[in-house]
């Protein structure tokens, strides 16, 4: 039987992680993701895992045994945040590379510097060309939700990527909400056991891993690469639906709200988009026609998909919540441009960065946001492609 | 062995080379500037050679050193050097070849 | 029973480390790994960090190892075999696999070692892996062509030490990183050379038999980097042993033992004189540089004799 309990997002990763019962776990603390290494160090205390927990000393060593782990024939996770994700960077690549199925939660929390320790995207859209799926949360319930489910597509054996979740940090690690916990059994059950692909510690059959791959075959490794990006758009749907009938809960590549009929669309990723809905409801009731998307998957992709949910919007407004400096605005805003142009979708686009190292976004300013794409809409003119909103001048 | 012209659907995934050791079809005698000689009547199969081979080319039967493994041999003459009585030499690839 | 450290039957194992690798003609390298992984009578699993070793064993779709391995970067040799050995008490702990009793062992240069890899290795080391650390150390990075390292000596040139007209050569000395390894409290630390090949098995044999991570340090010569004939290879080595520059020992739980002991401690000139990286120190103006090599030589000597219990 489920049960419901309040659980800030860190809590019901670390519980995700009980259940899923990881063989290898190594991992590095750091704010805001400590609170899962802490309460997973604790099942491990108490026997409650079979898990062999690897403090590590440092988060590069975290990501280089999770791919030794891995290699080795096992189910391995981990969590970071910003800076560590940062430190592994170079390991990041090099597990996708390998095709060694790691899920890994990431906490968002904006890199230094100035070091802050409070929430944006630059952590995990850094990495967002490293060949790595990528989740994004809104609270604690998704958190959980994804973790299990990237065990199991990232284990798919037409997929073997490694998974990141993100959720964001403090807003979503720390606020406590109240979150459905599924059956142990239940959950041990839809992430099936772990099926090695040339273990390593198949002593019988030999494997080389990560050889020196020059020209003349590093490219095809790539190309590889793309395949299992391609296959996981489908097996993340698959994945989902699974879920879905044994727990109820919807997902997919993204979530609308009173999209359908909406001639303005906002799409924010994450925990911003709960205070984007209350905005659309109080704009609805004033008779604005006015909706929001909240992608959910990131890597791969969904091109295609975002632009038939987006063609027929007069305007779409694209809050990103970290930067790509000198360049044409927030990455959310230059992907969808791209998919726009591809896909030939009318809609006009604009950017919004937002939030930066855990500012605050109010429901004002979101609304400040719908009322902006009113404008474009009527007079048909873009004053100003990317605003940063609520920096002061 | 992975043909040189196979396509990525061919290999396998991730990089992974799953036919251990197969540098052994890769010949690094050609490598060789000079060529190592060993004479039997001298040799007394103390196995020096063997262990201080770089690239696993002393060729061992029976626990007697038979001779030298040409397709690999990079002729460093490492072998000549360390053996305690001097059974070996190193003579020119040309040479050998000639002769 | 462990297979007699005797060549007339260490000669019949199955070779791990296959011909057919890129190494240069000469390297210690494979002499080294052949004989540390000969040594080894249990099924092994390998990490390999970037370097020499790596690049030249495994050209894709070639590999010239007929035993796992792994390598994923240049200073996480010491991690990622930390993973792999994880995963294998992990899944033995839990019935899913047999235990078969492997042994783990991580292999990288001076340069993935003493400098960028340090951390991981303290890690590794610090938590107590069952695992078996070697720095095969050519005191420079030869991979890219002989630049200078924490391991290359006083006074040695390379790339990034050259021989100038104001600098002759590396103004610093090595780090003396096996007794840094020692400092972790490990159950087995050693230094170790090629031509020394049986002293080098034992060591094996007892690192891979501790219960915890250990270390050992070897020797390796290069000689493109350390400009030298290619037969001299094992001569070299020797002559760093005769001088006491690369002193033979151990450090088992704690306790520090010479195993080996020149007869007559030669003068450091006969280590240097061999190798053209050194050849500069040999002109008038460079000479008080040999001096310096010597004093530290002996300092550490006499340091060693000491930890060791041993007379002067």
């Amino acid at each position: 039987m489920s049960r419901f309990e309040a659980m800030d997002g860190n809590a019901a990763t670390a519980e995700a992680m009980r259940q899923i019962n990881p063989d290898v776990v190594p991992a590095y603390p750091i704010t805001p993701q400590t609170s899962t290494v802490q309460t997973f160090s604790q099942f491990v205390a108490d026997g409650e895992v079979d898990t062999e927990f690897i403090r590590v000393e440092s988060e590069h060593s975290a990501m280089a045994a999770c791919i030794g782990a891995s290699a080795a024939g096992g189910r391995v996770m981990t969590a970071t945040s910003a800076n560590g994700l940062a430190l592994m960077w170079e390991m990041v690549y090099i597990a996708a590379s390998n095709r060694t199925p790691i899920v890994m939660t990431v906490v968002n929390r904006a890199l230094s510097g100035p070091i802050n320790i409070h929430c944006d995207h630059s952590d995990s859209m850094g990495a967002r060309d490293a060949g790595w799926i990528q989740l994004f949360g809104e609270n604690p319930q998704e958190g959980y939700d994804n973790c299990i489910q990237a065990v199991r597509i990232a284990e798919h054996e037409d997929v073997l990527l490694p998974v990141m979740s993100m959720y964001d940090g403090f807003i979503t690690s720390h606020g406590l909400e109240r979150v459905q916990i599924e059956d142990d059994g239940a959950i041990k059950d839809f992430v099936g056991p772990f099926t090695a692909h040339e273990a390593l510690l198949d002593v019988d059959h030999p494997v080389t891993y990560g050889p020196l791959d020059f020209y003349d075959f590093y490219m095809e490794h790539k190309r590889q690469q793309v395949e299992g990006m391609k296959h996981a758009r489908r097996v993340i749907l698959e994945v989902a639906a699974d879920f879905e009938k044994r727990f109820g809960r919807h997902y997919g590549f993204f979530d609308g709200y009173r999209l359908d009929d909406a001639e303005l669309a906002l799409v924010v990723l994450s925990s911003t988009a709960g205070t984007a809905r209350s905005v659309v409801d109080d704009l609805r009731s004033q008779g604005l026609k006015v909706g929001l998307l909240k992608p959910r998957v990131f890597r791969p992709f969904p091109a295609e998909e975002l632009a038939d949910a987006l063609r027929d919007k007069a305007v779409v407004g694209v809050m990103d919540r970290s930067d790509s400096f000198g360049a044409l605005g927030g990455p959310l805003f230059m992907e969808l441009s791209a998919a726009f142009k591809i896909h030939d979708v009318p809609a006009k686009t604009v950017d919004y960065v937002f939030g930066l190292g855990g500012r605050d976004t109010t429901p004002d300013q979101i609304e400040s946001v719908f009322r902006d794409l009113a404008g474009i809409a009527e007079t048909g003119k873009i004053q100003q492609p990317v605003t940063y909103l609520g920096v002061r001048e | 062995m992975v043909n040189p012209n196979a396509g990525w659907k061919e290999i396998p995934w991730g990089g992974k080379i799953v036919e251990a050791g197969n540098a052994r079809e890769y010949e690094t005698g050609s490598w060789r500037a000079q060529q190592p000689v060993v004479d039997q009547e001298t040799c007394i199969n103390c196995l020096e050679c063997w262990v201080f081979c770089p690239d696993v080319s002393i060729d061992v039967k029976d626990g007697e050193m038979v001779g030298f493994h040409l397709r690999f041999c990079k002729g460093c003459g490492i072998c000549a050097s360390i053996c305690p009585v001097e059974a070996i030499t190193m003579v020119a690839e040309a040479e050998a070849e000639g002769s | 029973m462990a297979t007699a450290l005797k060549l007339k039957e260490l000669y019949k194992k199955e070779d791990r480390l296959t011909p057919g690798h890129r190494l240069c003609a000469g390297c210690a390298a494979p002499i080294i790994v052949r004989q540390i992984l000969t040594a080894i009578d249990e099924p092994v699993v390998l990490a390999n960090a970037t370097g020499c070793l790596e690049v030249s064993t495994t050209i894709y779709p070639y590999t010239a190892w007929d035993v796992p391995w792994i390598h994923t970067a240049f200073e996480t040799a010491a991690s990622t075999i930390s993973g792999v050995e994880t995963m294998y008490r992990s899944l033995v702990k839990q019935g899913k696999i047999e235990d078969r009793g492997i042994k783990f062992v991580a292999f990288g240069g001076d340069g993935g070692t003493y400098d960028i890899g340090i951390q991981a290795l303290s890690g590794m080391m610090e938590r107590g892996h069952k695992a078996l650390y070697v720095c095969y150390n050519n005191e420079a990075y030869m991979n890219t062509g002989i630049q200078r390292s924490g391991a290359t000596p006083l006074g040695a040139w390379t790339t990034t030490s050259p021989v100038g007209r104001v600098i002759p050569g590396k103004p610093r000395p090595r780090k003396d990183l096996t007794a840094i390894a020692a400092a972790h409290d490990i159950p087995y630390a050693a230094q170790a050379a090629p031509h020394k090949w049986r002293d080098l098995m034992k060591k094996v044999r007892k690192a891979v038999a501790a219960n915890g991570a250990s270390f050992m340090n070897v020797l390796s010569s290069c000689n493109r980097g350390w400009r030298h004939e290619t037969d001299q290879t094992i001569e070299v080595t020797r002559l760093a042993v005769e001088t006491c520059y690369w002193p033979l020992y151990e450090v088992e739980d704690g306790e520090w033992k010479l195993t080996y002991r020149p007869k007559e401690k030669l003068p450091i000139e006969e280590f240097l004189k061999p190798q053209g990286r050194f050849r500069h120190l040999f002109s008038e103006e460079n000479k008080h540089i040999i001096g310096q090599l010597q004093t530290g030589v002996d300092r550490k000597w006499r340091k060693l004799l000491e930890r060791c219990g041993e007379e002067e």
